[in-house]
């Protein structure tokens, strides 16, 4: 008897190799030749500026720190969700206290500006 | 010799799917896209190769591997190449949890995972690693911005999108895929859960990329945004990642809320089939119909009105499943 996770990682195994496997194929049988412009990273046609790899202004990073709060509270909601009926009324209780503080927190960001596009 | 029997069923298992989602999701899916998009706008479609045109994606795919392979001079190599590979198999993950149908012998899984919506959930996530690497490496200043839109777009509907699986998790009690399913022998989800099916479908379409959320490689700003520098067949690669996913949201939405397998009369691969096409459609459908989002009234939209409607419906089911059905 393999695990369960066996069973992944087999299908992820093989999976990267059926899926390289097309690469293979192209790398054998699709043409090649050397034409310098060809080469040149595409921009509307025209020679291009710079690199692409600069400082460029993420304007969620606020959005991207409030969802990892949020991430982690679905996580802890997972587990939450599969018991909650065999603990009755209580478990029901304790996981809305431990919402309506998730959702003042929202409240708060949003309330401050952090969700708004800057 | 057990284990080298398992061994090989699920060599054989994983082969079958992955032809099966290349295949029939895919080239049939991208045929499917171009005939509905034609008749919702009074086009044909293509209809020349093959019988009503049904070869034509057959016929691009072949054309797809003879194309050269192009390689900018500026790209990061390896990250260049990886993010083939990474986005299909991320898209491809998400079917180990996918319930086909039901025979004699059990039902038909590939592993019925004792926490198959998390692994779901963690599976349809990864696809933005693969985005953000083409973006990344392409050095590209498109694809640059459709790789960082769509982790924007990930960070934003992947909490929608965890809530209404929690949510349904709750009402079966369980986090397999196959015990969800039988859950829903009475009733399926939806008439219990209309609100959370919608957030699922519309987070859905949101993770996968399609219209109206569809920043990532939005044609008319972005040229193809993340996959911009990318020809034939890895061109092709990357149409199997986006494809695959939607197919596998469908499959999920229809695990999840539609009843899986069951059904009157046919048999249950049968109906789990008509079910997804009929999903497919409506993505199709959709896309079809609204303009696309603006960036910030994409990411708005979730924050303020998808996250606080889904904590909200998870609280009111959690009440009636936990405390008033007692």
């Amino acid at each position: 008897m393999l695990l369960d996770w066996g069973y992944v990682a087999i299908f992820a195994l093989v999976g990267a190799g059926m899926v390289t496997l097309p690469l293979l194929i192209i790398w054998l049988i699709s043409p090649r030749s050397d034409y310098p412009q060809k080469f040149e990273t595409y921009e509307s046609g025209v020679p291009t500026i710079g690199q692409a790899w600069s400082q460029f202004h993420v304007r969620y990073y606020l959005f991207s720190l409030v969802f990892v709060v949020f991430d982690v509270e679905i996580i802890y909601l997972y587990p939450w969700a599969v018991v909650a009926r065999s603990l009755g009324t209580l478990a029901f209780w304790e996981m809305l206290v431990f919402l309506v503080i998730l959702v003042l927190g929202l409240a708060y960001a949003w309330r401050r500006g952090a969700l708004e596009w800057t | 010799m057990d284990w080298l029997w398992d061994v090989l069923r699920a060599l054989v298992g994983t082969i079958i799917i992955f032809s099966a989602v290349a295949f029939i999701a895919v080239m049939f899916g991208v045929l499917l896209e171009r005939k509905i998009s034609a008749w919702m706008q009074s086009r044909l479609g293509p209809k020349h190769v093959g019988p009503q045109g049904l070869l034509q994606t057959v016929a691009d795919t072949i054309k797809l591997l003879q194309k050269e392979n192009i390689v900018p001079n500026r790209a990061d190599r390896l990250i260049f190449a990886s993010a083939v590979v990474v986005v299909p198999l991320a898209a491809l993950l998400d079917y180990v949890v996918i319930p086909f149908g039901v025979t004699r012998s059990g039902p038909l899984i590939f592993r019925d995972l004792n926490i198959g919506v998390l692994y779901f959930a963690a599976t349809s996530s990864l696809v933005v690693i693969g985005i953000l690497m083409a973006g990344w490496g392409s050095n590209n200043k498109y694809a640059l911005l459709g790789g960082l839109r769509s982790a924007a777009q990930m960070v934003t509907y992947e909490i929608p999108i965890g809530l209404a699986l929690v949510t349904v998790a709750l009402m079966a009690g369980s986090l397999s895929t196959v015990t969800i399913v039988n859950g829903q022998a009475r009733l399926w989800y939806i008439v219990a859960q209309p609100v959370a099916f919608l957030i699922f479908l519309i987070a859905a379409i949101a993770e996968v990329n399609r219209v109206p959320f569809d920043l990532v490689e939005a044609e008319s700003e972005l040229v193809a945004g993340y996959f911009s520098e990318y020809s034939g067949m890895r061109f092709a690669l990357f149409q199997l990642g986006e494809y695959g996913e939607m197919f596998a949201m469908a499959a999920m939405a229809v695990t999840l809320f539609l009843g899986g397998w069951r059904g009157p009369v046919l048999p249950p691969v049968l109906w789990f089939v008509i079910k997804l096409y009929a999903l497919i459609f409506v993505f199709m459908w959709v896309r079809w119909t609204y303009p696309r989002f603006r960036i910030d009234q994409m990411l708005n939209f979730s924050w303020k009105i998808l996250i606080p409607v889904s904590v909200l419906n998870l609280v009111v089911t959690a009440f009636f499943v936990v405390v008033a059905h007692r």
